[in-house]
C-alpha cells in the first residue's frame, strides 16, 4: 500500500472509479439476463414455483436444429425479413432522392414522413388488423369503389396472402426511417463529384450509379444493419394482425420463441431459440458488413 | 486526489445501499393496495368491473384495490409472466378453467380449500366449483358462468321464409341456401376459427354436436375418428359452399359481433354477453330488437340433440401474494351472490339459489337482456361440454388449432391434420 502510483495509474483508478456506476447498470441491465438465459437454455425446465430443472447440456439446441417446424419458421423469417427490408430500401431511397430534389413542398413531406415511424407498432398493427378485416375493412372498401374487385376478399385467410400483407404493414411503418437517414447522408455528398461528372458527359443514371450510390454505401450499411435485426426479430406486427394465423403461416422466429416461452412454458427451450436467433442475426450482420463494408475507401 | 478516492468510494457505497434498499419488501402506509388482473372482451364490461370495485372500495376503506384489463388471448402470457416475480405483479386474476390444471401444478394458485364455507357449496352450481378445482382441491372462486350460444336474426329469418331456426346443423345448410338464393345475405353464418382459442370452442360445438369428443376416459386424443374427419369437412364444405363466412378463418368472437351487428349475417355463434350488446345497445348494433337465441344446433343421426361450450371463468389469489386475506376478501366480494345479480347483463351468477323461486323472476328482471338470457342458460347449460384439464393444455390447444387452420386452408386433409395433432397431444401427456 505504501507503493507510491503513477499519475497514469492513479487517473486509470479515478476514471475506473467514474464509470463504475455506469458500468454496474449496464451489466446488471444487459449482462445478467444474457447470462441467465444462457443458463436456463440448458436445462429442461418447465415454469411454475420451485420447479425442478434437469440438466440438457445442448439438448435443447439439437433438438430446435433437428426439428422440421425450426427450419421451415427460419425459412418464413428470412423471407419476411428480406423481401420487407429489400422493397423498404428501394422505396426508401426513391423517396430520399425525391426530397434531396427539393420539390415543392419537401420540407413538409420531409416532416410528414416521420408519421408512420412514430406510430406504436402496436397501434400500426391494429389499425392494419382493421384495414385488412374481410367484411368492414378500409382495403376491400376501396378496391371495391375503385372497381378492382367485384366482392369482398377475405384478405388473412390464406397464408401466403397473409404474409405478405404482413410485409406491407411492415413496409409502411419503416420505409420512413430508411428514407431519412439516406436523405440525411445524400445532404452531405459533395456536389461538385456529380458536377464534374456530367460535365464528361455522365447521364443521370450513371451518376446515381457510379457517384451516388457509392458514396451513399455507409449510410446504407447502417441501415440495413439495423432493419435486417429487426426485421428478423419481427414480434409485435404479427402479434396484432395476425396471431401467427392462419395456419402459422406468419409465425416467425420471435413468434415461435414466445410460443415455447410464454405460452407453452417451455423456458428451456425458449431460452435456447433466443440463442439461436443471436446467432442468426449476428451472421447476418457479420455478412453485412463484410460485403458492403470498405475501410480503404474512408 | 484524496477528495477524488473518497468520492468514489461513496458513489459506490450509495449505489450497493440503494439496491439493498430497493430490495427490502415495501411496507406501504395506509389502506393494503390489491392489483387485480381481468380481461376486456366476454363477460362483464369495464364499467361494471370498475363500478362493483368502487362499491368494494368505499365498503372497504383499509383495502384499495386496482384493476387492470386485458384482452382474453393475452391474459394467460400475462399471468404467468407476472408470476415470475416476488411478490407477483398481481395479487389476483382471472383465469379460464382450462388453465388451473397448469397453474395449480405450477404452484401459482392460492389453495382455497378450507376458505369455501359449506353455504358456498351448498348454493353455488356444482358444475361452477369444476372450474376452479383440481384434484379435489379448490384454487379459486367461480365467476362466469358462460357457454357460447346459437344467435339468430329474426326478421331475416322471416324474410327468407322461415318461422323457425334450424335444430340441426344440416337444416341450417338448407335454410342457408335459400337465404343466400334470395340474396338476404351473402355468407348466412359467421364463426370465430381464427388461429385462437376460439377456434377450439367452436370446434367442440361441431364435433360433441357429431357425437365425437376431444379426449376419451383415459385421457388420449379421440378427435382423429370419423366424427372428427366428418366434422371438419363440414367445416371446409360449409366455407366452399358460401354458408359459413370465410373470413370465419381469421376471426375471434368480437369479429363475429362486429359483423352480425350489422346484419350481413342470419345466424351466429357466440357467448352470453353478445346478447345485450347486439339487441339492446343502439351504439353498438344496427340490428337490435331482432335477435334471438336458440338450442345449439347438433348433427341429424348423431344421437345428440344439442352441444354447446363451457367457457368458464374464475377469479384466484396468487399464491406468492403477501396479501392473501385482503385478496380473497375482494375475491369473495366480486362473485357474492348480490354483487353477481346485480351486474349481470352480460354474465349470469354462479349461484343456483339466484335461479330458483322469486329469485329467478327477479334476476329475469334484473336486465331487459336477462329475460332472454336466464331462461336460455337454464336450457343450454346442460349440454355444454368442458375442455380437458390437463397441465399441457395451453400446447395442445395450439397443436389442435394449428390442426384446424392446416385443413381449413387446405394445406393437408383432415385425416393427415388431425393424426398429427393428436399424435402430438400423446407426446405431450407423456
Amino acid at each position: 500500500m505504501q507503493r507510491k502510483l503513477s499519475l497514469t495509474q492513479k487517473d486509470a483508478l479515478i476514471g475506473f472509479g467514474l464509470i463504475l456506476p455506469s458500468l454496474l447498470i449496464i451489466l446488471g441491465i444487459s449482462l445478467q439476463p444474457i447470462l441467465s438465459t444462457l443458463f436456463l437454455s440448458v436445462f429442461e425446465s418447465s415454469r411454475g414455483i420451485n420447479v425442478e430443472r434437469i440438466f440438457v447440456g445442448l439438448g435443447n439446441y439439437t433438438a430446435l436444429l433437428s426439428e422440421q417446424l425450426f427450419w421451415v419458421t427460419i425459412g418464413r423469417t428470412l423471407y419476411f425479413t428480406f423481401v420487407s427490408v429489400g422493397l423498404e430500401l428501394i422505396l426508401g431511397l426513391a423517396i430520399a432522392q425525391l426530397i434531396h430534389s427539393h420539390p415543392p413542398g419537401w420540407k413538409f413531406l420531409r416532416t410528414s414522413l416521420i408519421i408512420p415511424w412514430a406510430v406504436p407498432t402496436i397501434v400500426n398493427g391494429t389499425m392494419w388488423r382493421w384495414i385488412y378485416n374481410a367484411d368492414y375493412g378500409a382495403l376491400n372498401g376501396l378496391l371495391l369503389q375503385l372497381g378492382i374487385i367485384d366482392k369482398y376478399i377475405p384478405w388473412l385467410t390464406k397464408p401466403d396472402v397473409a404474409m405478405n400483407l404482413v410485409i406491407l404493414a411492415d413496409i409502411w411503418h419503416s420505409v420512413p426511417f430508411i428514407a431519412l437517414i439516406l436523405q440525411a447522408a445524400l445532404a452531405t455528398l459533395p456536389a461538385d463529384l456529380e458536377e464534374a461528372a456530367a460535365v464528361d458527359g455522365a447521364n443521370a443514371l450513371q451518376r446515381f450509379l457510379l457517384i451516388r450510390l457509392p458514396l451513399l454505401r455507409p449510410a446504407i450499411l447502417v441501415a440495413l444493419v439495423i432493419r435486417t435485426v429487426e426485421a428478423f426479430r419481427a414480434f409485435d406486427l404479427i402479434y396484432v394482425i395476425t396471431n401467427g394465423g392462419p395456419a402459422f403461416g406468419t409465425v416467425t422466429i420471435s413468434y415461435l420463441t414466445y410460443l415455447e416461452t410464454f405460452s407453452f412454458g417451455n423456458v428451456g427451450r425458449g431460452s435456447a431459440l433466443s440463442f439461436l436467433i443471436s446467432i442468426f442475426t449476428l451472421i447476418m450482420a457479420f455478412i453485412y458488413i463484410r460485403v458492403l463494408y470498405r475501410p480503404e475507401e474512408n | 486526489m484524496k477528495a477524488i478516492r473518497s468520492f468514489t468510494i461513496l458513489t459506490f457505497a450509495l449505489i450497493v445501499m440503494a439496491s439493498v434498499i430497493g430490495c427490502a419488501p415495501q411496507q406501504p402506509a395506509g389502506p393494503v393496495t390489491i392489483r387485480v388482473l381481468s380481461m376486456e372482451q366476454a363477460g362483464a364490461t369495464v364499467d361494471e368491473m370498475n363500478a362493483i370495485v368502487g362499491e368494494f372500495n368505499t365498503a372497504n376503506p383499509d383495502i384499495m384495490v386496482e384493476i387492470e384489463y386485458v384482452s382474453y388471448d393475452a391474459l394467460h402470457d400475462k399471468i404467468t409472466t407476472s408470476m415470475a416475480s416476488t411478490p407477483p405483479a398481481y395479487d389476483v386474476f382471472l383465469a379460464d378453467d382450462i388453465w388451473y390444471a397448469e397453474f395449480s401444478k405450477a404452484g401459482y394458485v392460492m389453495d382455497a380449500t378450507d376458505r369455501i364455507t359449506q353455504d358456498m357449496r351448498d348454493k353455488i352450481f356444482a358444475s361452477a366449483w369444476d372450474i376452479t378445482s383440481v384434484d379435489g382441491k379448490v384454487y379459486g372462486m367461480p365467476w362466469l358462468l358462460d357457454e357460447k350460444y346459437f344467435f339468430y336474426n329474426e326478421k331475416l329469418l322471416n324474410e327468407a321464409g322461415f318461422s323457425a331456426p334450424p335444430t340441426t346443423w344440416e337444416e341450417l345448410v338448407e335454410q342457408s341456401i335459400a337465404i343466400k338464393e334470395q340474396g338476404i345475405a351473402e355468407y348466412p353464418i359467421v364463426w370465430s376459427w381464427g388461429q385462437y382459442e376460439a377456434a377450439i370452442c367452436d370446434w367442440v360445438i361441431l364435433l360433441y354436436g357429431n357425437g365425437g369428443s376431444l379426449m376419451d376416459a383415459n385421457g388420449a386424443p379421440a378427435f382423429h375418428n370419423e366424427a372428427g374427419v366428418e366434422t371438419l369437412n363440414w367445416m371446409i364444405q360449409s366455407i366452399d359452399d358460401g354458408i359459413s363466412n370465410p373470413a370465419s378463418i381469421s376471426y375471434v368472437e368480437e369479429d363475429v359481433r362486429n359483423v352480425f351487428s350489422q346484419g350481413k349475417a342470419v345466424y351466429a355463434v357466440n357467448w352470453n354477453y353478445m346478447y345485450d350488446l347486439v339487441n339492446f345497445n343502439t351504439d353498438e348494433s344496427q340490428v337490435t330488437g331482432q335477435i334471438k337465441m336458440a338450442l345449439m344446433p347438433a348433427f341429424t343421426g348423431s344421437g345428440v340433440e344439442s352441444a354447446s361450450i363451457n367457457g368458464s371463468m374464475g377469479f384466484s389469489v396468487a399464491a406468492t401474494s403477501p396479501n392473501k386475506d385482503a385478496a380473497w376478501k375482494y375475491v369473495e366480494f366480486l362473485t357474492s351472490e348480490d354483487v353477481q345479480n346485480r351486474y349481470s347483463a352480460h354474465l349470469l351468477p354462479i349461484w343456483q339459489t339466484s335461479f330458483e323461486g322469486e329469485n329467478l323472476t327477479k334476476l329475469e328482471g334484473y336486465t331487459p337482456a336477462n329475460a332472454t338470457t336466464v331462461p336460455m342458460f337454464n336450457v343450454q347449460f346442460p349440454y355444454a361440454h368442458v375442455r380437458p384439464k390437463v397441465p399441457y393444455y395451453p400446447e395442445a390447444s395450439k397443436t389442435l388449432q394449428l390442426a384446424l387452420q392446416e385443413a381449413l386452408t387446405k394445406q393437408k386433409t383432415p385425416e393427415q391434420a388431425l393424426n398429427d395433432a393428436a399424435a402430438k397431444w400423446v407426446d405431450l401427456a407423456k
